[in-house]
Parts: structure tokens; sequence; C-alpha cells
């Protein structure tokens, strides 16, 4: 199994699936432990979400009929290798009034799509830009 | 003209004093405002509120609630966009309203049928349907329509100096109790990391599973999380106008951004908005509450997260001052849920200051059930709670309590004997305090470890001040201390429970299986939507209390038994001995004398039950008869009825053993009656049913009105005064259980007896 045509009985995963966690760093949910951490060979890293917990997440929540939570999923997968310094700046450009106008918004998202391969975050930025320019959210606010 | 009928006097009177009485009840605090649309103030529909409708063109929405899609909005766009499902839009919008309403309230319709149609409903649509309903019917189909299966509920947990020990105290507190998120902010901002990992120490006491968040500025609220100490985040507003969302600072873009930002660093999330918010924020376009929400609440699903926090949150005040506000709260819960939302369901913001509207307010989620049934129940004292008080709050935790033992609900918290709670207090400051000092931040004194487990709020506290955290809050943030070091200083100080139970809360982020909907742990597993789903079709489905969590919700502290009063007689009894002596003389025959006066008691009188329920002993009770009757010139008997331990009966008995046809029947308990021989039996002279207000001066008065009526005369009855004291609730359990006692000793046909006593001592 490679996380394909996960379905609800897969749920949860930590309990049904457990072969199919990896942390960041290969170690499985078994190697996470209190003896790991005093040992410093469990790192914070070792504790952080994957693509692939987001996808499987994702193929599970699709599974439960629940479509617009599995995308969000799915954006999330794209955003996990996405340093915390430029999601905190793209976030800053999409509220009302940050970005000059409709480029910021197309830079940020060819940034995303070309250094994280965060396609569809991309598309929805892309389709923000639309929405802003067309809304009057580039003027300036004071 | 006959006109010679008397004029009435005139009567100069200005105000009926009642309205006066009603001026200083709580409820008079609130204020209530005028239903104006136009205002905002508005309920479930305002004439500017549009009507449902929707185009659809080769799968593309070209008009939505009499909207063109030229005009749309961003909100307008981002529902069309995200939230609208167009393959099944078409059928969902044609089905009449009234149709879709009962849908809701028909236990045969399953949910998974209702929330597959409001994928394909525009918000104008899903508020018409709703509005369809009355308050009962709306909680009905919250039952229905909510994601979980089991109930949770969720805790604020803050004080009013930012104090780390007492925050870690209680979060192990909430944690006890059964909260299944707690979340935390500051009076000063800058104080977040330190609330941040006192309540994650806290939280870890006792059992591991309870969420945290903490509350703050956007960016800093993600750094915590990223450095693992929050699990959750629930502070992602929304609003229903687009001028709303722009001066809240934001876009539908944004927060979805934000949102996934959260699901790429494993933390739980949902969005927050209700009822009141575009109102209070001034742009409300002249539309209802309802419909706004309706707006908010589409835009989230469309966002893709996975619950929200709605039912008025901040607004809920505003909302409950304007006619219908109440149900309008639950109508928009109920929209969430039918979303497939999770809904931490507010009741959270106090919204009055009458206790009644807040315990009408509670009670329709309690019954029906709530993944978090608040979005905030204040677990500490009203002025520690930095968010504002909430509906519920520390003072009322276990009014709580009982209303689940009530209703048999189950509102997701535990009572928690005293013993247990000062242990995990005590467990939890002294975890906290290892961290401080094992992290060189801080090191606390066992002075200030102690005046916080005992403190039911800050104000008791001689601990840390809002300045002090600051240093430690800035050291930690400085440091880029995380959770790794926090567990590293809880093991290696011997917390090793505590750091086990926090590892395993931060582990959830590896697999994620915590970011789907509703999902809670409990018992040390994930339930959520997906394998705890609420499949509600009937009587005998859904959440029902298993006999185990019924235990434990009945459970409450200081629950009478029989022989908790028998216990508590026994006391009694050994004080009693020294001052009356009961002696059995055979068998009471009639009297023949005028002035005699019967005073019959009952089976356990001074045998098995030695005071009344106004604490006064028998032994002083009779001495007080006694003397009253011989005040008046009457001559007491006393005689033990064994037939009956029935007040009126034991007053006619006596009444026909009396020399003078006149009786006193008295119950262990100290009800009494006045009452002569030819009387009916329910019919006496005069009734003290009141035992616990009647004291000894109304016995003595008692004794010589009997003694009075014997005589032949009319004395003025002794009225007992009562304040309106719920007599029934402060004593029938009581009085059951000494009444039972009482007639497990009476026997048909048991003959009565003389007594005599012996008073030892001056018995007051």
């Amino acid at each position: 199994m490679k996380g394909k045509g996960l379905t609800t009985d897969d749920y949860p995963l930590a309990e049904k699936r457990p072969d199919l966690a990896r942390t960041r760093r290969g170690k499985t949910l078994e190697d996470l432990t209190l003896a790991g951490i005093e040992s410093g060979d469990v790192a914070l890293e070792d504790l952080r979400i994957t693509p692939e917990a987001l996808r499987q997440q994702a193929e599970i929540a699709v599974a439960a009929g629940r479509p617009t939570l599995a995308r969000n999923f799915e954006r999330a997968a794209e955003m996990v290798d996405v340093p915390q310094d430029v999601i905190l700046r793209i976030y800053e450009l999409l509220r009302p009034g940050r970005a000059k106008g409709k480029a910021d918004l197309l830079d940020a998202a060819k940034l995303l799509r070309g250094t994280y391969k965060a396609e569809q975050m991309a598309a929805f930025i892309e389709e923000a830009a639309d929405v802003y320019e067309r809304r009057g959210l580039f003027s300036k606010r004071f | 003209m006959q006109d010679k009928s008397p004029t009435p006097p005139q009567i100069k009177v200005n105000r009926w004093r009642r309205f006066a009485d009603w001026d200083e009840r709580p409820l008079r605090l609130d204020k209530f405002a005028v239903e104006d649309a136009a205002a905002g103030f508005a309920a479930f529909s305002s004439p500017n509120d549009p009507k449902p409708g929707l185009g659809v063109e080769n799968g593309k929405v070209i008009s939505m609630d009499g909207i063109a899609a030229a005009d749309f909005d961003m909100i307008d766009i981002f529902i069309a966009n995200h939230h609208l499902d167009v393959d099944i839009a078409m059928a969902a919008m044609a089905i009449p309203s009234p149709e879709i309403a009962r849908m809701l309230v028909d236990m045969n319709v399953p949910r998974a049928k209702l929330v597959r149609l409001a994928h394909g409903m525009t918000p104008a649509k899903l508020a018409e349907v709703v509005t369809e309903l009355n308050a009962l019917e709306i909680a009905f189909a919250y039952s229905k329509m909510r994601a979980r299966h089991t109930p949770g509920n969720q805790g604020h947990v803050t004080n009013a100096k930012d104090d780390p020990l007492q925050l870690a105290a209680d979060a192990a507190t909430a944690v006890a109790f059964g909260f299944d998120e707690v979340e935390t902010t500051m009076r000063v901002a800058r104080n977040a990391w330190s609330n941040a990992i006192a309540c994650t120490v806290g939280a870890a006491v006792g059992r591991w599973g309870t969420l945290f968040q903490c509350s703050s500025e956007e960016a800093e609220e993600l750094q915590i999380g990223m450095a693992g100490f929050s699990s959750y985040a629930e502070t992602v507003s929304v609003y229903g106008t687009e001028r709303a969302f722009i001066d809240g600072d934001d876009t539908p873009w944004s927060k979805a951004f934000l949102s996934t930002a959260y699901a790429s660093r494993g933390i739980k999330m949902r969005c927050t908005s209700g009822a009141g918010s575009e109102l209070l924020m001034g742009f409300h376009e002249s539309k209802s509450l309802l419909y706004l929400e309706a707006r908010c609440l589409c835009l989230q699903r469309g966002m893709g997260v996975q619950g929200t926090q709605n039912g008025g949150i901040d607004g809920a005040p505003i909302t409950c001052t304007v006619p219908g506000g109440m149900r309008e709260l639950m109508a928009e819960n109920l929209i969430a849920v039918w979303l497939d939302l999770e809904c931490a369901s507010g009741n959270d913001a106090r919204p009055t200051e009458s206790e009644i509207r807040v315990g009408a307010k509670i009670l329709p989620f309690l019954i029906a059930g709530s993944d978090l049934i608040c979005s905030g129940f204040g677990s500490i004292l009203k002025y520690d709670n930095s968010f504002n008080p909430s509906l519920m709050n520390g003072e009322e935790l276990e009014d709580f309590l009982v209303l689940q033992r009530d209703f048999e609900a189950d509102g997701g918290l535990t009572p928690v004997g005293e013993t247990e709670i000062i242990d995990l207090r005590s467990r939890a400051v002294q975890a906290i305090a290892a961290v401080f000092e094992e992290l060189d931040l801080s090191k606390p004194t066992a002075d200030m470890m102690a005046s916080v487990v005992a403190a039911s709020g800050s104000e008791e506290t001689e601990s840390y001040l809002p300045r002090d955290v600051a240093v430690i809050s800035e050291a930690i943030k400085q440091r880029g201390i995380n959770v790794i070091d926090v567990i590293k200083a809880l093991a290696k100080r011997g917390f090793r429970q505590e750091a086990q139970n926090l590892l395993n809360v931060v582990k959830l982020r590896v697999t994620g299986d915590y970011l789907q909907t509703s999902a809670i742990v409990r018992n040390g597993r994930i339930i959520s939507a997906i394998n705890d789903p609420n499949e509600y079709l009937g009587p005998g489905t859904g959440y029902r209390l298993s006999p185990e969590r019924r235990e434990q919700l009945v459970n409450i502290r200081d629950v009478l038994d029989r022989d908790e009063v028998l216990r508590s007689e026994g006391r009694h009894a050994k004080t009693e001995m020294r001052l009356i002596q009961y002696r059995t003389m055979g068998l009471a025959e009639p009297g023949a004398d005028p002035k005699e006066v019967v005073i019959g008691i009952s089976p356990g009188f001074g045998l098995k039950i030695f005071r009344t329920l106004g604490g006064h002993p028998l032994s002083s009770v009779l001495d007080a008869l006694t003397s009253g009757i011989r005040a008046k010139g009457g001559k007491p008997r006393i005689v033990r009825l064994r037939h009956t331990a029935d007040t009126s009966f034991l007053g006619l008995s006596a009444a026909r053993l009396a020399g003078s046809g006149v009786g006193i029947g008295i119950q262990a308990k100290g009800t009494a009656v006045i009452h002569q021989r030819d009387r009916l039996p329910h019919h006496n002279l005069e009734l003290f049913s009141n035992a616990p207000i009647t004291k000894l001066e109304h016995y003595r008065r008692l004794g010589e009105n009997a003694a009075t009526y014997a005589l032949g005369e009319s004395p003025e009855p002794v009225v007992v005064p009562t304040k309106g004291e719920a007599m029934g609730a402060r004593f029938h359990a009581q009085v059951a259980l000494i009444y039972a006692i009482e007639t497990g000793l009476t026997e048909d046909g048991a003959t009565p007896e003389n007594i005599e006593i012996r008073l030892v001592e001056a018995a007051q």
C-alpha cells in the first residue's frame, strides 16, 4: 500500500494503518518514545506532519464525503515544506490593501508553484488575485 | 338623572411596587433592543435579505440568491467557487424549503442525505429552511445533524494575573472535569508563551488527550503551535459582509490560506463566526443575523475547514437583545452541523445577567448534545476569565454537573472529588515549577505553590504577577524553547507520566488523524465524525448514556442515603440521651380531665430520630410543647402512637385520647398539628407543615394554643413565617428517608403507650 485508495475503514491511521506512518526522518510511530526524546534521537522534526500524511487524510476525507476538507488537506500537503516566514509573508500579502497590485499576488503564486511545487495553492492565490482586482482590494488602506 | 351613586374614593397610587421589585432583579441589567431590520437588529429575516435562488450554466454559477455573478462580492464569489456543488445544487434548490425543514426533523431521513443536499444550497436557502423550525425543532434537528456521535465540551483556562502556576493547576483541574479542549488567552499579549507552556504542562497532568490552544495574535499563535505548545486553533474569524471582512483586515482567501497553514503544521483548526459580529462592526447591510451567518458558514465549508465555532460568540450578547435572538443562535448552530462542520456551539460569552436565561440558553444544547457544547465554558471564576465571562463559569460548574444528572444528558463533564482535585492541582504546580527550574526560567516558592493549589481564583493567590510573567514569557520566546525541551525537563525531574502524556498529544500531529471533522481524544483514542459518526434514526439510536457513563454523571458530591441519615441521627442520639429519658408506662387509655391535652409522638420519636429538620433536639421540642400547654392552664400527657406516622392521624388519635378532645400530633422530624376529636382527619385546627423553619418559640405557642382550644377559646393561630425557601428542594430527600424510617416502625393495630419524660438537664 502506498496510501492509495484509503477509506474510512483505515481511520484513524495511527491505529489502523501505523505501517503508513513515517516521520520526516523516516521514523515509525513506535520510534517516537520518551526514551528517544531523552536520548536526543527524537527531535521536533519527527513530531511534524508530513505531506504524505496530509494526502492520506485527504483521501479519507473524500471517502467520508468531505471534498472541500480534502482539498484543504491537499493544499496543506503542498505547504508543509514552505518555511514559516514565507507563509507569514504570503498571508500578510493576502490581507486587504497589502498587495500593491495583481502582480504581487501572482509573484507569490509563482514562488509557491516554482520553489515548493504548491500547484493547488498557487492556483488558489491566482484566483484571489482576480477577485481582489475585481473588488478593488488593492487600493491602499490606511 | 339617577345620579345618586357614590363616587368611588380617589386612589392616589403611582406605581405597583412589583415593578420596583423587578427593577432589582439581575434581569433588568440586561438591555433589550427594538426589532429594526434597517439598523441590523433582526434575527431571522429582514426585507433586505435576498430570496433564495441559483442559476447554473455549463456547470458555472451565473447567479446566486438574486445576484448576478457579475455583481458578486468576494464572499459570493468564494461561496460560488468553493462551497456550491453544482452536481446537486439544482436538485437541492428545487425542493421547497418547508419540505426540507420537515426532512430535518424527520428521524427517518438520514443525516447523510441532508448533508449532501446542503452542499448544493445557497446561504439564503439554508436560512429560509431553518427559519421554518421552532426552537424545539431546531434543537431536535441539531441533535440529529451534529457530526460526531459522542458529545464533548471545551473550557477556558485563564486568570487575571496570567499566573503560570494557577494556569497549570486550573488546566489540570479542567482536564479532570473532562473538558476535551482547553483554551487560554492573556491579559498581557506578551505573556502568550508563558501561558502556553503553563497550560500545556497542566493539561498533561492526570490523563492525556485534552487538546489545547493559546488564543493570540495570528502569527504568534502559529509560532506557538509550531513550537508544539498548542494542538488546535479557533481564532480564524470570518464575517458575512464584505465590508466587515475588510474591516477585520482579512479576506476569505487570506483566512483560507491561514487555515491551510495550520493544517500544514498538523494543528487542528476551526473558524469562528457568529451572529452580531457584522452588526457590532457597523457593516450589516441591513440583513438579518441569520442570513449573514449562513454566508459565513457556507464560506467556511468552502474553505475546507473541519469545523466552526459559532452561535453568536462575541456577538451572542447583542444577538440576545433582539426578539428571537436565542432561537437564532440555535438556528445558526444547526446550519453549521447541517453543512457537516464540527460545531463548538457558542454558549460562550455571557449574554445575560439572569441565571434563568443562562439555564434556558444551555439546556437545548445539553440535551441535544454537541461536538463541543460550549466553545469556552469558563472553567475558572468569572473575574479570572480573560476572554470575558462565559455563559457558564467556575461559579456555576456544579450547576451544570447537576443539570447533566437531572436530564441524564451528557454535557461532556464529570464530577470530581475534593481529594483528587487537590492531588492534581498540587501535581500540576509541582510540574510547572520543575519545568521552570529545569529550563532556568524561574523558581517559584513553596508558599506561592500552596496559595495557588488552594485558591479558587487569582484574588486569593500569592504568586506571579503579570510583569514577572512577561520576563518568563519573553525568555521562552527568545531562547526558542519548544515542547521537546519541556518534555525532557518533565522527564528529568521525575514527571515521567506527564512527559509521556505531553508526548502523546504532540504525536497526534504525525498522522494528522485529529485534523478530521469533529476529532477529539477519548480514553487515548481519536474519535471523530469518521469513526464515531452520529447516525441518529430515532429512539434507541444516536448517543445514549452507557451504564458506566451514567454512573459517572450521577455521582455528584454530598448525596444523601438512608445510612447517611441514620449515621447523622446516631451522632445526635448520644447528646439526647444525656438530656431526656423516655419511660414507657403501658397502654394509653382515653383521659377524662377536660384540661388534658395529649401530645401524640410518632413511632421513631426519640428512639431513632433525635432532631427536627429545623435542627432542634426533640427534648427541647417536648419541653416547649409541655411548657406552652401548662402556661395556659392545660395538662400535657405524652403518648407514643405506633400504628401511624402520619401527622394528621397522630393528631387525631391524640385528640381522641385527650380528656379535652384536643391533641397535638408531632413527627420526629418536627411536623406538627393541633387536632380535635370530632374533626375530619385532614381538617385540623392548626398545621405546622414547615418543620425546617419551625422554631422552639413556635412549638411553645403551639402548646399554648392547644391548651387554649382545650379551654374552649379561640386563640390567634400561630403563623410560621416563610421567606419562600424551596423547602422541598432543601429537605424532601431527607424527609422521605426519615419518614421511611418512621413508617418502618409502624405496626397495624399497635396500641398507644403512655410516655413519661424526664428532662435531665435544662433542655434548650
